[in-house]
């Protein structure tokens, strides 16, 4: 019984962690442009790309 | 063998050689090439279908400036819309394009969106010239307005996605401790480890069902006001009833609390309600794309002939007003001076310019193509022609909201009966068995919860997402989902002529049969001028040099000395007999019979195939046009259309379409122009071309790319396929609230018997509508 008081509060808190990045990604705006953030990675420019617009 | 033009890959006619198939491409590849970008040619992978990268020489000039917005800090940013997007490459293309124009901040296009968001630093860039550099590759971007209808979707979209994520995290982690406890009635589990479970349960249950279940809260509440009762009524009464029971059961130390149902039916139930925010697509602003018709800055000639530019809501009737070649007009006045050809397509459907000359009427939204004309204004703004059909099509859209969706007519009869169902089980239990009241309560919640809306308030959205999937990678997009609905019940289907079962460009027709050297003349006189007729001629000649020295006569033609090249009453050529109607160019070299040159307007090369494959499917199909009779005619039999009229107002069309729905027919509306506008929307359901005009791809219910009319097919096929599956869940559903309805009531249904029996209905409903996105019609 002693395991779950330490496995119990673990797993809420790696849930938690996982939700709270979501809705990091979410916020960011990581959501908005599914097809081309594939494609984007192989552009293979010398210049920084332009910060995700809102 | 053919070679293929190094910009736009189009096939190059073996007389023509070179590299390029037209001076635009040719310029296309230098600005790529000067720019150190031509490694997108290596890149791109072209698809056929979809509209060719060539730059458009002419087509209505956008005033950009118009729809620039300001941020604190001197960043100007536009939003527009990008036609001609292929692949990945092109992204990369104009993102950097743009990225090296100076002044530019940023420059990103979403591909999922096929938008793209350009801000620079004001006075270093001018609109105009960024966006030109992009439409000069081949590209069209058009001002696009995210209007507030758009952003409050969004936040509405990410609001629900929040709310499904809390409720997903929170249903994961109560099945731990509920796994835990059912495992535990089996192996004797002690009660103080079990009523630790149910707390820790509660704990995380009850913020997140505060969280999550707002949704629902809010519409029950709105529809109790109203005295109503709606899907979302059972489901708030549901989930808080028996989150409350379940925390009366946690305090006295029960066995069995249904936390987990209750997150889990909201989690589902989000899903659902997602799905269909997404499904639902994009709102409607048809009064904002009409302004972007007409946002233009008119030339107003005040008393001392001073020109002025002023906005169209500043212009007065009488004034007078200059529309130069090329404009497009924003009033509707009188010619007083001036004789040019006005494009009426975008009014009446006509592929031909019309002469016109002092005291012809012009309308807003007409382009002057050839000369300057001086206009006295009849009316602006509000008062227009434009005006009025942005009324009709309003009017009838209002007429279309009566629809009600397959879900609501569901829900209408589904929420009094599971309360109904629900309280008899608590009065039965409570006077009939005689058991204490909590009980009772106890099993009418699992009832409401096990009628499971979740299979339900998925049948719907989960089909139309996947069919609206599935048509969306064939080029076709569906802007809602009760539009998918409405389309399976199409059994007519109305056609408009120009630009939709037509391509809605002149082609010249039989060249072979003319003298080769008056061909050649003629075409390099036609180099001369913006005609769409002596352009479309260019086009089909390539290679030939433009002749210099041509004049041009608005409404008349074109003179090269005593050559001349016009209209037949200019030519003064005799009627002749058994000459196929259309449009026609004529040539008059001094000393010889004039040379006629026909064009016509080609259909799509699959139109006759789709008529008969949408009268195979069994729906009656008419062609209603603006065009002239003999026109209509003539395309209609060759499309294998029957039923035809021409020659038709924007009025006319919505009242045939009226009369139709009024015999009780499901009415698809296919057309392309402003002119039609009135018409989708007066349809039980209507389709548009990619190309079509912004208004009538605003009200069109779905969108449809590239040159093959086949995908009107596609749609209504589509549309029944997953009307058929929606149907079939609905059924499930049914099947399945008919076995385990009477087990809530008899009170055997354990918190382990509703989870396991609500995600398996919701799998099912998930898996059978997956189906549809498999199968190939």
């Amino acid at each position: 019984m002693d395991s779950l008081l330490i496995l119990i509060p673990a797993a809420l808190f790696l849930g938690l962690v996982g939700l709270v990045a979501f809705l990091w990604a979410l916020r960011s705006g990581q959501f908005e442009d599914l097809d081309g953030s594939a494609h984007r990675i192989l552009f293979d420019d010398d210049k920084p790309l332009p910060p995700p617009g809102n | 063998m053919t070679t293929q033009c190094l910009h736009c890959s189009q096939d190059i006619p073996p007389s023509q050689g070179g590299e390029f198939c037209c001076h635009g491409c040719e310029a296309a590849y230098h600005l790529v090439r000067g720019l150190g970008l031509e490694g997108y040619y290596a890149r791109r992978c072209v698809d056929p279908a979809q509209r060719p990268l060539r730059p458009e020489d002419g087509g209505a000039p956008i005033d950009y400036g118009t729809h620039v917005h300001e941020d604190e800090g001197g960043i100007q940013g536009l939003n527009l819309m990008v036609e001609g997007l292929h692949c990945a490459a092109c992204v990369w293309l104009i993102e950097s394009i743009l990225s090296r124009q100076p002044g530019v901040v940023t420059a990103r296009v979403n591909m999922t969106t096929r938008r793209l968001v350009l801000k620079w630093r004001k006075g270093e860039a001018e609109a105009d010239a960024l966006v030109g550099a992009v439409n000069g590759v081949g590209y069209r971007l058009v001002p696009f307005d995210p209007g507030v209808m758009d952003r409050e979707n969004a936040r509405q979209e990410k609001e629900l996605l929040r709310a499904m994520a809390v409720a997903g995290f929170v249903a994961g982690n109560v099945m731990l401790f509920s796994v835990s406890v059912w495992a535990g009635h089996v192996s004797g589990m002690g009660q103080a480890t079990r009523d630790l479970m149910h707390w820790l349960s509660a704990l995380i249950t009850l913020p997140a069902i505060a969280y999550a279940g707002r949704p629902f809260f809010h519409s029950a509440l709105a529809a109790l006001r109203h005295l109503r009762t709606n899907m979302d009524v059972p489901i708030s009464v549901g989930v808080l009833l028996t989150a409350g029971m379940s925390l009366w059961e946690t305090v006295r130390g029960g066995p069995h609390a249904y936390f987990d149902s209750a997150i889990m039916l909201l989690f589902f139930l989000l899903i659902g309600r997602y799905l269909d925010r997404r499904a639902r697509g994009r709102a409607r602003a048809s009064a904002e794309h009409l302004l972007t018709l007409s946002a233009l800055a008119v030339t107003v000639i005040d008393e001392e002939g001073r020109r002025h530019m002023l906005p169209p809501a500043r212009v007065k009737a009488g004034m007078t007003v200059l529309a130069v070649a090329g404009d497009r007009i924003g009033v509707d006045g009188t010619v007083i001076a001036g004789r040019s050809d006005i494009d009426t397509s975008l009014i009446s459907g006509e592929t031909l310019p019309q002469p016109v000359e002092a005291g012809s009427r012009v309308f807003a939204g007409t382009l002057n193509l050839s000369g300057p004309l001086t206009l006295r204004v009849d009316a602006v703004g509000e008062g227009t022609l434009l005006a009025e059909i942005v009324r009709l099509m309003e009017a009838a859209e209002q007429g279309r909201a009566k629809y009600v969706a397959l879900a609501d007519r569901v829900a209408r009869f589904y929420a009094p009966v599971v309360h109904l169902l629900a309280l008899c089980t608590f009065l039965a239990w409570v006077f009939g068995g005689g058991m204490a009241w909590q009980e009772a309560l106890l099993i009418a919640a699992a009832v409401l919860i096990i009628t499971c809306p979740c299979a339900l308030a998925l049948a719907v959205p989960v089909v139309q997402v996947v069919a609206s999937g599935r048509l969306l990678r064939q080029g076709i997009l569906v802007k809602s989902g009760s539009a998918l609905e409405r389309l399976a019940r199409t059994d007519t289907v109305v056609f408009d002529k120009t630009g939709t079962l037509t391509l809605g460009r002149a082609e010249p027709i039989a060249l072979d049969g003319l003298p080769p050297d008056d061909l050649r003349l003629a075409t390099a006189m036609a180099g001369a001028s913006r005609h769409p007729l002596a352009r479309a001629l260019v086009k089909a000649m390539p290679g030939v040099p433009v002749a210099a020295g041509v004049e041009e006569i608005p409404g008349r033609g074109l003179r090269l000395g005593d050559v001349r090249l016009g209209s037949r009453a200019w030519i003064g050529a005799p009627e002749a007999a058994g000459e196929i109607e259309g449009p026609e160019l004529w040539l008059h070299r001094p000393g010889t019979a004039p040379l006629r040159i026909a064009f016509c307007d080609p259909l799509r090369s699959d139109a006759a195939a789709t008529v008969a494959a949408l009268k195979a499917a069994g729906c009656r199909v008419a062609l209603l046009s603006g065009d002239r009779a003999p026109v209509v005619e003539a395309a209609a039999r060759e499309a294998g259309i029957e039923d035809w009229r021409a020659a038709m107002a924007p009025a006319d069309k919505c009242k045939v379409l009226d009369d139709l729905r009024a015999e009780g027919r499901n009415v698809l509306m296919v057309g392309d122009g402003l002119n039609d506008a009135p018409a989708l929307a007066a349809a039980d359901v209507s389709l548009s071309p990619s190309t079509a005009v912004d208004v009538s791809q605003t009200a069109a219910d779905a969108i449809f790319q590239g040159q093959r009319l086949g995908s009107v097919a596609e749609v209504v096929a589509v549309a029944r396929l997953a009307d058929r599956l929606v149907k079939q869940n609905f059924a499930m559903a049914f099947v399945y609230n008919v076995v385990t309805v009477p087990m809530a009531m008899a009170g055997l249904v354990t918190p382990l018997i509703a989870a396991a029996a609500m995600s398996g209905s919701s799998l099912l409903v998930i898996v059978n509508a997956l189906r549809l996105g498999r199968r190939r019609a």
